[in-house]
């Protein structure tokens, strides 16, 4: 997309995101949902399809324009994220790497119009370990059985379409080749969706299992090749990655913002806190940290658009930017004192719901590790 | 009918604007700028209208500095059909801009001209009063309703006492108060869409107008700022404290 186009949208989207979500968030906070309206407003806004391809009703963003979007949704409470994140994120990328022309057809205008979409990776049993993986699917004449259960699936009680990896061969295979990757409408007879589950944050997104019992589907519902929908899914992970650092990043500048006007109203000593050079000091380390989390972003994703592998870059910044937005928050809640302990006041909602940005989409150990196997590899080659 | 909506680029409503430290205006530099709020919701009617089947195309024009543009695209974005940019450099007044507008009328011959009732930085109030003048037409000021009706337009005015409805002959000009509307945003798919809407670029000159100013800037100074008040508990201390204060005898 064209940058001045892009920076246009940019404007109208925080202008959206102050003027509508934020003041929608204490309504989404007491009902555990987004309100239609907004629902409808955010489809209306393109914000369900800034990656599809042009062709097929999306905007078309390169992975920079996509991630700072993220950043400036993310401003808003983390549901509006959760809602669109797999539409434009693992789905979208999926069928763009191993969707047929029917099936890029079929799916991408659907999904940029805004029905939602789910991806079921994990399982009672397994989730990043898929020799574990249960969940099977069996030819049958010229199409597939699936059986299984899903477990933690984001958007799963209002998806209309699920991204289902299941196991098409009884033995686990290198690569992983034993997993495929369907596309199952959620309205396919055999599928029933568990309870939400309650959760620590994030209010308005919601979780729950995807239970198929007998799901009959046709041939064309796999996605790429018999055996390739674990490493499809795998090359989309990385853009996945620098989405939830975008969120982490954009998050932390709404709670750092929220403590800075705080520190300016709260008087102590006959003065305002923000007066105090302590209070100080944990302003200027979050803006510090924050600054430093969009830098490793912003050349995450050029570096990703200008078709380098950003695998280790990408697990950086997803690192750091999570890991420093539960820093900043905890500092918020203590410039906020006994205020920050308080569900009137936003620190504590802060607090909580940026927990999870250090354990989805790869945990902060699992990327650790990756990066240091990566770092460790490299150094094998070249000694 | 053809609706000639005039938008302004001006300093954006959340900026906290600051005097230039020697007094010769306001600091512009690296500052957000964004169209006038009450164009907006010009903008926004003169969609509205289109939407009902009442208008059939909506030409907004901008009169000012190259960046324009950008208050042009949004107005495109939001759902206007073409755009008509007048570029000129010099500290536009009411007048000048009038006079410019009453030229583009002519030419475009619009059926209803809705403007906002100021802009937000010089809250001047004075373009739709002077252009309806120049024109000859119509005017109905400080709109909260706007209802067509064939060769007349009803206009619903915010004054004083409370509202006032004017029945207009077509054509008219017309100027929005808050209340008429809640503007949209400009959605991606029209962002998109609207790069490829005309955008027509004009000088004062085209139109035979001199744009040079004719009033003189002396001095530009910040409001006073205001200091604490103090809470009474009764009637009476609030009456010996304006005595002390010499507010009443």
């Amino acid at each position: 997309m064209d940058n001045d186009v892009f920076d246009q949208f940019i404007e109208q989207l925080q202008r959206y995101v102050r003027e509508r979500l934020i003041p929608a968030e204490k309504a989404i906070i007491e009902a555990d949902a987004i309100p239609d309206d907004i629902l409808a407003e955010m489809r209306d806004m393109g914000l369900f399809g800034l990656t599809m391809p042009e062709e097929y009703g999306g905007a078309g963003m390169n992975i920079a324009q996509y991630v700072r979007t993220i950043r400036e949704l993310s401003y808003a409470m983390p549901c509006y994220r959760s809602i669109t994140s797999i539409n434009i994120g693992m789905v979208c990328s999926a069928l763009k790497r191993g969707g047929t022309d029917a099936q890029k057809a079929e799916w991408l205008p659907r999904l940029a119009a805004g029905e939602i979409a789910s991806f079921g990776l994990t399982e009672p049993g397994s989730g990043s370990d898929s020799a574990a993986m249960q969940t099977s699917a069996v030819k049958s004449g010229n199409g597939w059985v699936l059986n299984g259960t899903k477990r933690y699936i984001t958007n799963a009680p209002f998806a209309n379409v699920a991204l289902i990896m299941a196991r098409t061969n009884k033995e686990a295979l290198p690569k992983n080749a034993h997993v495929s990757a369907f596309i199952v409408p959620m309205d396919t007879p055999g599928i029933t969706v568990g309870k939400s589950d309650k959760k620590m944050g994030q209010a308005g997104s919601h979780i729950a299992d995807i239970i198929m019992e007998d799901v009959k589907l046709p041939a064309d519902a796999l996605l790429g090749a018999e055996g390739g929908g674990f490493v499809m899914a795998m090359q989309s992970l990385d853009n996945g990655r620098l989405s939830v650092g975008a969120a982490a990043a954009g998050y932390a500048r709404r709670a750092l913002d929220s403590a800075l006007r705080y520190a300016n109203e709260r008087k102590a000593f006959g003065e305002p806190i923000a007066n105090f050079q302590l209070i100080q000091q944990m302003l200027a380390e979050s803006e510090i940290e924050i600054y430093a989390a969009e830098c490793m972003l912003e050349d995450a994703c050029r570096r990703a658009d200008a078709g380098e592998n950003v695998l280790r870059k990408a697990a950086a910044a997803k690192v750091f930017a999570t890991e420093m937005c539960g820093r900043v928050v905890d500092r918020v809640v203590q410039i906020y004192g006994g205020a920050g302990y308080l569900a009137e006041y936003d620190a504590e909602r802060f607090f909580r719901d940026a927990r999870i940005y250090r354990i989805y989409e790869g945990t902060t150990q699992i990327l650790q590790l990756q990066i240091a196997k990566h770092m460790l590899r490299e150094w094998a080659a070249q000694a | 009918m053809k609706i000639l909506v005039p938008v302004k680029r001006v300093v954006d409503y959340n900026v906290k604007v600051r005097v230039k430290s020697d007094g010769t205006g306001v600091d512009l530099a690296n500052v957000k700028m964004s169209m006038n709020p009450f164009d907006e919701i010009a903008v926004e009617e003169a969609i509205r209208l289109k939407e009902k089947g009442i208008a059939t195309e909506i030409v907004v024009v901008s009169i000012g500095v190259q960046q324009s543009q950008e208050t042009l695209r949004t107005a495109l974005a939001m759902g206007a059909d073409r755009a008509i940019l007048v570029v000129t450099d010099v500290t536009t007044e009411s007048l000048t801009v009038a006079k410019i507008l009453a030229k583009v009328a002519a030419e475009e011959q619009p059926g209803l001209i809705i403007l906002g009732k100021q802009a937000i930085d010089d809250d001047a109030n004075q373009t739709g009063q002077m252009l309806a003048a120049l024109l000859g037409w119509p005017q109905g000021t400080f709109a909260s309703a706007v209802v067509p009706n064939g060769d007349r337009v009803a206009v619903t005015r915010e004054v004083d006492g409370g509202l006032e409805t004017v029945d207009l002959k077509l054509p008219a000009v017309v100027t929005t108060d808050l209340r008429l509307n809640e503007p949209r945003y400009a959605s991606l798919p029209n962002i998109m869409k609207a790069k490829s809407k005309p955008l027509a670029s004009k000088t004062p000159a085209d139109y035979g107008v001199d744009p040079t100013p004719r009033l003189t800037i002396t001095k530009v100074v910040e409001p006073a700022k205001r200091s604490a008040g103090t809470k009474v508990k009764t009637v009476d201390e609030l009456i010996e404290k304006l005595k002390n204060a010499g507010a009443i005898a």
